[in-house]
């Protein structure tokens, strides 16, 4: 049927066909042979770079992570982090509006609910507060979204560089707003409302990050249905399948890319105030997102934009990031290995995508070439 | 002139899977000779070409060149041999200069030398009489301009046999006269030049011989000087097939949609609908007939809403309230808040009429999902009408959750056809409805389309096959680059008559002398 079909081409030994459709357990099987042989790898590295046993490696990075109690909760509430970024790109994925600025539109909603926390802790009353940090963070996120949206929609200017570069305005802005609150040219204002509590989100069962895990929960949820059953998310699905059909059964494209970009910067928004007022020691710097913005692109793709799977893939790369840091810590080795280790586990799981496309077959005789 | 061969092709045949795209084709072009190839969409010129310059290779048959027979598997044996192909999509890049595009993958085993590239640019295009800037951005140029890049690149890489795909497509009749004259010199220089086209006029005025395909199958070659127009069309056309498609008589037609001078520009400011008018008339089908790309889908669009118009007007008489809207410049949510029902299936079937990796069931919410004030989508209803079409139309799926594109050409088509009568129109559009489509299928669409017209639909039919659009419209409408040339009764025309209007594209003229 192609230009491959000449009878004059030899046919080469690997031939690679695309498939149909992969079933649902096949699918988990590769990305479960993938991981394996992931880790395998990862042991031959450890063994000929460090020497240690992989098993050792394996285990100290599990306790460093989902393995102690003080250390779950902190790998926990990274996780929802992190799975809260990837949500709120994921709408604007599905699409296909590069929304590269997650980073960016988290910090300024974090920005906005510390400004709050300082300029109105003293003169509101608490749940007032809360409510306020709660609207100007996500404001701040929508704003930081729509900006590009608008402009993406009215004159076709391209996203991906658009939403880049308002992550340096957002980054420069917190630098700012610190310069302002505290001349003594700290990179940081420390805790913030230390003495008084101010607009710190409020304990749930008594524990730290709970709150933050439980609101993550919930979008994770609402995403899920948004998605899933709503007119919205259908008219979403069309717009990121083909802008023509969406044209042809009226869909208002310029409309539904703003509200689209509107949902993705509301979440990041809150994203931003939890890990502000949701954490138990609260500060401001330039690093606070630190870099989750970007690694939310991967999540959200890992996980073909389902928020279930998500969840799943959130926790992985939590997992390989953090116990790798750990791990390589309390082993004293260089801290590059454990980047290594993430780098192979994502490549091979990356990898599998291939496999679930196309199917892979081996020439059966050699024919006589003219 | 020099009579000896450049090319020659001996029996070649050219198949993709069940289809014949190309069977039994000989033809000779000597140096110093403009050869036309003429023929309907679909009928299998470019294929041909595309054996010629190594992007296909042939079933079966051979090709000579320079009276040696040679296996021609790349574009780059293409290149080896002097044949050089400018194809109807150029293939520039929109950054670089022409010079740069002139010589880009042009290996000649020196270093690049910008100097002596535009100094050998400069001399093709004296030697031709070319009018270029060589230091001119791509994305600055007109539609010409970029062509004559094309050409240039082909020359300067040495070609002597030199194929045109449908160069005329694109250019002003201004600019057609001046890349005439630009082929007339390089057939005197003693190049061989192929041209496809299926514009009658500049056949007869150009080429020196004539070579037509129907259907893929060669039909002959004749000299330019010994034939006709009609005698040409009916080479093209052929005789008249009875297909046996049902066609009742229009029950009370009204006018229901009526279509007014309508002008309509595209970026370049070229004219792709110049004051059309027609009328369209319920309990009747109306075809449109014309070469590809002559305005059909800009004014299907049109009516769609999804096309800006310069001017006219597109009138819709109610039949419920009596009212007359006019759909210009409206967009397709207000047309349907005016309570104009209208259907339409555009040719891009998984680019605009469907979702292709979407479901049928999820295919068909696309008209009906915004129903009702609840913020979810209401599942139940699209899955039985998903189901009723299957039934129905007997479209074979694995069932009603696989992804549309997984169905084949027919399958498809049905789902598209199915969910758009599924909303009782009043004016239904389809868009060369039966392309790509098996016998049974195309006539499962015929009868739907039939049993449309029976309901008091106004039907338009926008086809390709004039056996098919004279059996079955109740009146044609041909256009031929963007302007009506003419109306006809479906019932009395022959194919001969249409596909001289179809072919004319001066417009006009032809309708004065019948």
């Amino acid at each position: 049927m192609s230009k491959n079909s000449s009878n004059t081409v030899k046919e080469p030994l690997i031939h690679f066909t695309k498939r149909d459709d992969i079933t649902g357990i096949k699918s988990v099987l590769v990305h479960g042979i993938g991981l394996l042989a992931g880790l395998i790898v990862c042991a031959v590295f450890i063994m000929l770079v460090t020497g240690l046993s992989p098993i050792e490696v394996y285990v100290k990075m599990f306790q460093g992570t989902f393995g102690g109690d003080v250390t779950r909760l902190k790998a926990l509430h990274h996780t929802a982090i992190l799975l809260a970024i990837s949500l709120a790109v994921t709408p604007a994925f599905k699409m296909k509006f590069w929304n590269i600025g997650a980073e960016g539109q988290v910090l300024i909603g974090a920005l906005a609910a510390a400004f709050c926390m300082l300029e109105y802790g003293n003169t509101l009353q608490e749940p007032v507060l809360l409510l306020v940090m709660f609207l100007t963070s996500m404001l701040a996120g929508i704003i930081w979204a729509i900006i590009p949206a608008i402009f993406k929609a009215l004159w076709n200017t391209n996203e991906t560089l658009f939403t880049l570069m308002m992550n340096y305005v957002a980054t420069t802005l917190v630098g700012y707003f610190i310069m302002v609150k505290d001349r003594s040219g700290r990179s940081d204002l420390g805790i913030l409302n230390e003495r008084t509590g101010y607009g710190y989100l409020p304990k749930l069962f008594g524990q730290d990050y709970y709150l933050n895990i439980s609101i993550v929960i919930f979008i994770t949820i609402l995403v899920f249905i948004y998605l899933k059953y709503s007119k919205q998310g259908y008219e979403i699905s069309v717009v990121g399948e083909s802008q023509n059909t969406a044209k042809y059964i009226g869909i208002n494209v310029k409309k539904v890319i703003i509200r689209t970009m509107a949902i993705s910067g509301a979440i990041c928004g809150i994203t931003g105030l939890l890990l502000v007022a949701g954490s138990p020691t609260p500060s401001i710097n330039e690093s606070i997102v630190g870099g989750q913005g970007f690694t939310a692109i991967l999540v959200s793709w890992m996980a073909k934009f389902n928020p279930i799977i998500m969840i799943f893939v959130s926790a992985l790369v939590v997992f390989l990031g953090d116990g790798g840091a750990s791990a390589t810590d309390a082993l004293k080795i260089d801290s590059s290995v454990g980047e290594v280790l993430t780098a192979i586990i994502i490549f091979f799981i990356i990898g599998c995508e291939f496999f679930i496309r196309y199917k892979v077959s081996f020439r059966k005789r050699q024919k006589g070439d003219k | 002139m020099n009579s000896s061969a450049a090319i020659e092709l001996k029996n070649i045949t050219k198949t993709f899977g069940s289809v014949i795209a190309n069977k039994n084709v000989s033809l000779t072009v000597n140096k110093g000779e403009i050869l036309s190839i003429l023929g309907e969409n679909g009928s299998g010129k470019t294929t041909l070409m595309n054996m010629i310059s190594g992007i296909y290779y042939p079933d079966d048959g051979q090709i000579f060149i320079d009276g040696k027979e040679v296996v021609i598997s790349s574009p780059r044996d293409a290149f080896d041999y002097k044949i050089g192909m400018i194809h109807q999509h150029f293939k520039l890049v929109d950054v670089f200069t022409a010079t740069e595009n002139i010589i880009l993958g042009h290996e000649d085993k020196q270093n690049y030398n910008s100097k002596k590239a535009t100094q050998k640019v400069k001399e093709i295009c004296d030697m031709y009489g070319f009018e270029i800037d060589p230091t001119k951005k791509i994305y600055n140029m007109a539609v010409s301009e970029k062509q004559t890049v094309e050409i240039i690149k082909v020359l300067y890489r040495g070609a002597d046999i030199l194929i045109l795909d449908e160069p005329t497509a694109v250019l002003t009749p201004q600019e057609t006269e001046k890349l005439f004259n630009i082929l007339r010199k390089m057939r005197d220089l003693g190049k061989a030049i192929i041209i496809i086209t299926h514009k009658l006029n500049e056949v007869l005025e150009l080429s020196d011989k004539v070579a037509v395909l129907r259907k893929g199958e060669y039909i002959g070659t004749v000299n330019t000087a010994e034939t006709n127009e009609s005698e040409l069309t009916e080479m093209m056309v052929g005789k008249k097939i009875s297909l046996n498609i049902e066609r009742s008589v229009p029950v009370d037609p009204q006018d229901r949609l009526i279509v007014e001078n309508i002008d309509c520009k595209n970026r370049e400011g070229v004219k792709l609908l110049d004051n059309v008018s027609f009328t369209a008339r319920s309990g009747e089908i109306l075809g449109i007939a014309g070469i590809a790309g002559s305005g059909q889908r800009e004014l299907l669009e049109a009516i769609a809403g999804l096309q800006h118009l310069e001017t006219g007007k597109i009138l819709y008489n109610n039949p419920k309230t009596g009212e007359v809207d006019d759909l210009k410049d409206k967009t397709p949510m207000q047309i349907r808040e005016l309570g104009v029902r209208l259907s339409f299936v555009p040719e891009d079937r998984l680019g605009m009429g469907l979702v292709g990796n979407m479901d049928i069931a999820e295919n068909m919410m696309l008209r009906s999902y915004r129903k009702g004030k609840s913020i979810f989508l209401e599942r139940k209803s699209p899955r039985d009408l998903a189901e009723h079409i299957i039934e129905d139309l007997e479209v074979i799926t694995p069932g009603v959750t696989t992804p549309v594109r997984r169905l084949s050409g027919g399958n498809i088509q049905k789902v598209l056809v199915g969910r758009e009568i599924s909303s009782a129109p009043t004016v239904l559009m389809a868009a060369y409805p039966v392309r790509g489509l098996d016998i049974n299928s195309s006539y499962t669409i015929y009868n739907l389309l039939n049993g449309q017209k029976e309901k008091g639909v106004a039907v338009i039919f926008v086809g390709e096959d004039l056996d098919v659009l004279t059996e079955l419209c109740d009146r044609i409408m041909v256009i031929c680059g963007g302007k009506v040339t003419g109306i006809v009764d479906g019932r009395t025309t022959s194919k001969e008559e249409i596909g001289l209007l179809m072919t004319n594209s001066r417009g006009g003229e032809n309708n004065e002398q019948k």
